[in-house]
């Protein structure tokens, strides 16, 4: 069963592209993520899909409805956590629960006793009585998932659910949306350009820069297809001939030069560090520090584009900037 | 197609923030009741040509529950910016609503706390010495107060849906609503405008509310009640219609 279906979908704001023509399709039950940069694409995909903004063009399907033209069942399937609070302060917690709940239609009963339900899963049982401006960044959280649940949506999306919180709240946030995902079998889309964030929570990933999905597959798939381990050497001055020296080994599979890092993929990179430092040694160049990691998703973020993801992050900014000028936006 | 629990859960929401918002409360009424002491004190002894029989102070109250009426309700309009910025617009949005009743929930809860707070300017101007004849006249002048809230309510919904962000509120002020209010014969009759200002003022809706309720209060007016009453009408209507128009047509995000 496919949860949600994106078909070539593009979205241009006055001429910039914020969505270039992405597909992709997450199956019912599925935890997904959208990794990449801020400005990527990725929250202007989930508006898109939440019937918040229409596409320029492309078509999209959530839960068996078509987005542009079943808007109000797209609607009635979805919960959605927003990348910034979408709370009433003036409210209690239980009040925007109740808004929303009834918002969505539920009766009093039901509301009743799902509001006891949802608070009780996300440990704000205590406080559903407090105005939500006295709540915490995490209380505020957690308090606008359990609200995405109310009425038990077949697909949740969660834009950034951890952003600007700290690691122990975070960990927590992680462990709720496991919970979820498990036992309550909703299909989870995420977004969120923290990588130990999408490598810990998602069954698969698709990796989105510059409005493009780069990559897409489980963690673990994307990991293994860099192969082996990462050796990283911190090198001085002219590193150039001794790239190409590497290069041309047999064991290396490939190297990628980023500022004074040489980023080379090995088979048992344990065994190999002496032989290169050698060579180093003989091409003249002086190596500052090495280091030796199996590959993480920041690794197969940076062989897809040859970017960091912090690198990558500034960049966008300054093409959304340009573009921006561009339009007179 | 209209929701009714949508509409009742929007105007809850509004009823709970105003009864929750005191300063807010206290803000909106302090400017019309100081215009209404400092005014009433100063000309009160005054013979302003068009005024009739009646002393200032009594010409003057309902120009002051209509300014009263104005300000509430364009800001209650232009709220909507405040809930984009907060991103509550998203969480309303995103729910399974007819924009149309939305927008109904929206201008009830508007309405309600305007003319709440245009009774309790009245109440206040009855201690200051304002004499309501008769029942009936009050409760014509809420009719009033409702056609003048929903007027502006649509107005106000129609800048929100144009603007980004809530920088221009202030302009919208300077440049709308004070001289909305100025030319709706609010602080003087209009028969002491030169003719080519009385025309400008002919397009104010809330010359009409005005007017309105001063001839239902003080039973003086310059147009007729019945006439009052059909054009505010007609402009309630057509800025409910352009502010829902307008408001589905903009983008929560």
């Amino acid at each position: 069963m496919v949860a949600i279906k994106v078909e070539n979908l593009v979205k241009k704001f006055n001429g910039f592209v914020a969505i270039d023509y992405i597909s992709f399709e997450v199956k019912k039950g599925e935890l997904f993520g959208l990794l990449g940069p801020n400005g990527a694409g990725k929250t202007t995909t989930i508006n898109i899909l939440s019937t918040l903004l229409k596409q320029t063009s492309g078509y999209a399907e959530v839960a068996g409805y078509d987005i542009s033209k079943d808007k109000n069942n797209v609607r009635k399937s979805i919960g959605i956590v927003f990348q910034e609070p979408a709370l009433d302060n003036k409210l209690t917690g239980k009040e925007n629960l109740e808004f929303h709940a009834m918002m969505y239609g539920m009766g009093k009963e039901e509301r009743r006793s799902r509001i006891k339900e949802v608070l009780e899963l996300v440990e704000l049982r205590d406080k559903g009585d407090v105005l939500v401006e006295n709540y915490s960044g995490g209380m505020k959280r957690r308090l606008e998932i359990a609200r995405g649940l109310i009425h038990r949506p077949k697909v949740l999306f969660l834009d950034e659910p951890t952003l600007g919180l700290d690691a122990q709240t975070r960990r927590h946030i992680w462990e709720y949306i496991k919970k979820l995902n498990k036992e309550e079998g909703v299909t989870i889309i995420l977004t969120t350009h923290y990588m130990e964030e999408a490598d810990f929570l998602c069954d698969r990933i698709a990796i989105i820069d510059h409005g493009k999905i780069i990559a897409m597959d489980t963690p673990e798939r994307l990991k293994d297809k860099l192969g082996g381990d990462i050796i990283t050497f911190e090198v001085e001055k002219d590193s150039d001939k001794f790239m190409n020296e590497i290069n041309k080994l047999d064991f290396v599979k490939s190297v990628k030069k980023h500022d004074s890092k040489l980023t080379i993929m090995v088979e048992q990179g344990e065994k190999r560090i002496p032989e290169l430092i050698d060579m180093a040694q003989k091409n003249g160049v002086k190596v500052k520090s090495v280091s030796l990691h199996k590959p993480s998703l920041e690794d197969v973020f940076l062989h897809f584009t040859g970017k960091t993801i912090r690198e990558q992050e500034a960049d966008q900014k300054e093409r959304v900037r340009k573009s921006m000028r561009r339009f007179g936006r | 197609m209209i929701n009714k629990t949508a509409i009742y859960v929007l105007w809850l929401r509004e009823m709970k923030r105003f009864l929750r918002a005191k300063s807010r409360v206290i803000g909106t009424l302090a400017m019309p009741l100081f215009f209404l002491a400092f005014l009433g004190l100063g000309f009160g002894n005054m013979n302003i040509p068009g005024m009739g029989k009646v002393d200032y102070i009594h010409f003057l109250v309902p120009g002051i529950v209509g300014m009263g009426m104005l300000f509430t309700s364009m800001f209650s309009g232009i709220s909507v910016l405040w809930d984009r910025e907060f991103g509550f617009l998203k969480e309303i949005m995103v729910a399974p609503v007819n924009r149309v009743s939305i927008v109904i929930g929206r201008i009830a809860g508007g309405a309600t706390t305007s003319v709440l707070q245009g009774v309790l300017i009245l109440g206040i101007s009855v201690l200051m010495g304002f004499k309501i004849t008769n029942i009936s006249a009050l409760l014509f002048s809420i009719v009033f107060m409702l056609l003048i809230s929903c007027t502006f309510i649509g107005l106000g919904l129609i800048f929100a849906s144009k603007m980004r962000d809530i920088q221009g509120f202030q302009l919208i002020m300077q440049f709308i609503v004070f001289p909305l209010f100025f030319l709706s014969g609010a602080l003087f009759p209009l028969e002491n405008l030169p003719a080519w200002l009385r025309h400008i003022s002919s397009i104010d809706p809330l010359t009409y509310g005005v007017d309105g309720l001063r001839g239902v209060l003080i039973g003086i007016s310059y147009f007729s009640i019945g006439f009052d009453f059909l054009v505010l009408t007609g402009f309630s209507i057509l800025m409910v219609f352009l502010g829902a128009y307008f408001f589905e047509k903009s983008e929560s995000v």
